[in-house]
């Protein structure tokens, strides 16, 4: 097979050469810096910087954060999806169009509202207070900034999915005995369940490298409520450059390892589609 | 969008037997109930404390926030930014999309793939990379120190790391809806005599111009209120190169919340407005 096949259309070679020079310029070389200047600080250096104890402590809080906030965005993103999809209700539509805010919204300003609202005297913080639960400057707070960046992904993916399960299956399974948990394990999770693993997936690679709304609400105590991409622009202000790169590359590899399993689950889900005849 | 269901579809399903039993309505307004709960809670209670924190003083206080030196050219600076990094994207995703809906050539899912990076990648990473590049330390750092230029703590690095940010918006909105609608009617311009360019005004160009609104949009908003990546590379000098998320922080900071939510403020207008220009493009398209 030759690099391309015929087309009587104009403009491949300029349209493809200025993509790609361009995109080498801003993004591949880039990148490319980066992982050069990991590769001159030897394996020694890399290993001790990337295993450091703050630096530990810092995965464990984005990591974590991360998988419990899109754990949540799931539950309550697959509950905000089936009510949009399946239910009229006065401001559905408004709603709806609401979901996509957070991509909108700068990440700054969620990251100072969020704080607001839940600090001790916020509106729901005073509540909180008295119980014991201190969000505002607390791992719970990185977990609240991250379940809201995160929640557009999974309500979006899952919402075509919930579109297409067969409302006849579940009327026939009604039909025939099965109850209302049954119809959701059996009918209606396994028609949604790649678009809840893709939604998952994406809310959490979005939280995992996420920094503007976390540094308001966290605190960003070191070990304890300090993120990686937060480390990562300590380090940079000490000048310490070699010790930023390292823990870049290292979130450079993870969302490297992401986006392929959001290409994969993607495919995994069209498949699905497919094979279902839809 | 997903969208909701149908009226017809609606008017269907509530006219089926067994639906409207006592469970099936108490789990629609349990659901009902937690979504909005939910919402309430991590979206409107923050959108409102935005407004409400802003004008807490008074319109007057208000408005004398944006009176403010700094804050001004924060503004200027964002829309400068913006002014550079929006229409070059734009002809980077409409070149892309051209190459990539058009033609069939090896290695191509890998360039779309190539595209999408830096929506995977940290900000603080995007802006990072530009720091190992041109910083004092970095690659370059000592050639353009002997020649005085200065990219990172200045306009340049703002400009490109924001530009990493916004890179793939447009593409990625064309892409798809351009290799939906395929090569037929531009294959038929071209056979009959149009030329390159023409073909693209003409025939592709109203076939795209909704997608190609939407992306704009979508890049522009990210443009004007991306934080991590600018934060990076921009040094924090009042006034000078602090844009309007970064005049935000300055300002929350030193306590200044008045000041801090007024520019907050303008930002969620701004976002509210891309959400507007969204719903009516979805609108357009239907």
């Amino acid at each position: 097979m030759s690099f391309r096949q015929p087309s009587i259309l104009p403009g491949f070679g300029l349209t493809l050469g200025f993509s790609t020079f361009f995109l080498s310029a801003i993004v591949l070389v880039p990148l490319a810096a980066l992982v050069m200047k990991t590769a001159t600080m030897g394996w020694s250096d890399f290993w001790r910087v990337a295993t450091d104890a703050r630096a530990l402590a810092s995965y464990r809080l984005s990591f974590g954060a991360s998988m419990l906030a899109a754990t949540l965005n799931s539950v309550f993103g697959f509950i905000i999806a089936w009510t949009l999809v399946r239910y009229e209700f006065p401001g559905r539509k408004l709603i709806d169009s609401l979901i996509d805010m957070p991509f909108a919204l700068p990440t700054a300003v969620s990251g100072i509202a969020l704080t607001a609202v839940f600090a001790e005297n916020g509106w729901i913080g005073q509540y909180l207070a008295p119980l014991g639960i201190k969000v505002a400057y607390t791992w719970i707070g990185v977990v609240v900034a991250l379940t809201l960046i995160g929640l557009p992904f999974v309500v979006r993916s899952v919402q075509p999915a919930i579109a297409e399960v067969q409302r006849d299956l579940e009327d026939a399974a009604e039909t025939l005995g099965a109850g209302r948990f049954t119809i959701f394990r059996r009918i209606v999770l396994p028609t949604v369940f790649p678009a809840l693993a893709t939604g998952f997936t994406l809310a959490f690679a979005r939280a995992v490298g996420e920094y503007g709304s976390v540094i308001f609400i966290a605190g960003n105590l070191p070990m304890r409520t300090e993120i990686t991409p937060l480390l990562i622009v300590i380090k940079l202000e000490q000048f310490d450059y070699k010790g930023a790169a390292a823990l870049g590359f290292i979130m450079l590899t993870m969302s490297f390892v992401m986006l392929l399993s959001i290409n994969l689950l993607q495919a995994w889900s069209r498949r699905r589609m497919v094979a279902a005849g839809r | 969008m997903a969208g909701g269901p149908s009226k017809e579809m609606l008017a269907e399903i509530a006219s089926r037997p067994g639906r409207d039993t006592l469970i099936s309505s108490a789990v629609k307004y349990v659901f009902i109930a937690l979504s909005l709960g939910f919402l309430a809670a991590l979206l409107f209670a923050p959108l409102a404390t935005v407004f409400i924190t802003a004008l807490s003083k008074g319109w007057e206080m208000y408005f004398e926030s944006f009176k403010d030196e700094d804050t001004l050219a924060a503004i200027k600076l964002t829309l400068t930014v913006a002014a550079i990094v929006v229409p070059t994207n734009t002809i980077f995703g409409i070149a892309a999309a051209w190459a990539i809906a058009k033609f069939e050539f090896r290695g191509k899912s890998f360039l779309i793939t190539l595209i999408d990076l830096p929506i995977a990648v940290s900000p603080v990473i995007s802006g990072l990379v530009y720091v190992l590049l041109f910083g004092a330390q970095g690659w370059f750092g000592l050639w353009l120190q002997e020649r005085d230029i200065s990219i990172i703590f200045a306009v340049p690095g703002i400009v490109l790391a924001t530009m990493f940010v916004t890179f793939p918006y447009v593409a990625r909105e064309l892409i798809p809806l351009m290799q939906q609608l395929g090569n037929d009617e531009e294959e038929a311009a071209i056979t009959l005599g149009a030329g390159g360019l023409m073909t693209f005004f003409h025939v592709t160009l109203p076939k795209i111009r909704w997608g190609l609104v939407y992306g704009v949009i979508l890049c522009n908003a990210r443009a004007m209120g991306e934080f991590g990546a600018v934060s990076v590379v921009s040094g924090h000098v009042r006034g000078l190169t602090t844009t309007m998320p970064l005049h935000v922080e300055i300002l929350y900071n030193e306590y200044n919340f008045v000041g801090a939510f007024a520019v907050a403020s303008l930002l969620t207008v701004l976002a509210v407005l891309t959400l507007i220009i969204k719903s009516l493009v979805e609108m357009k398209r239907k």
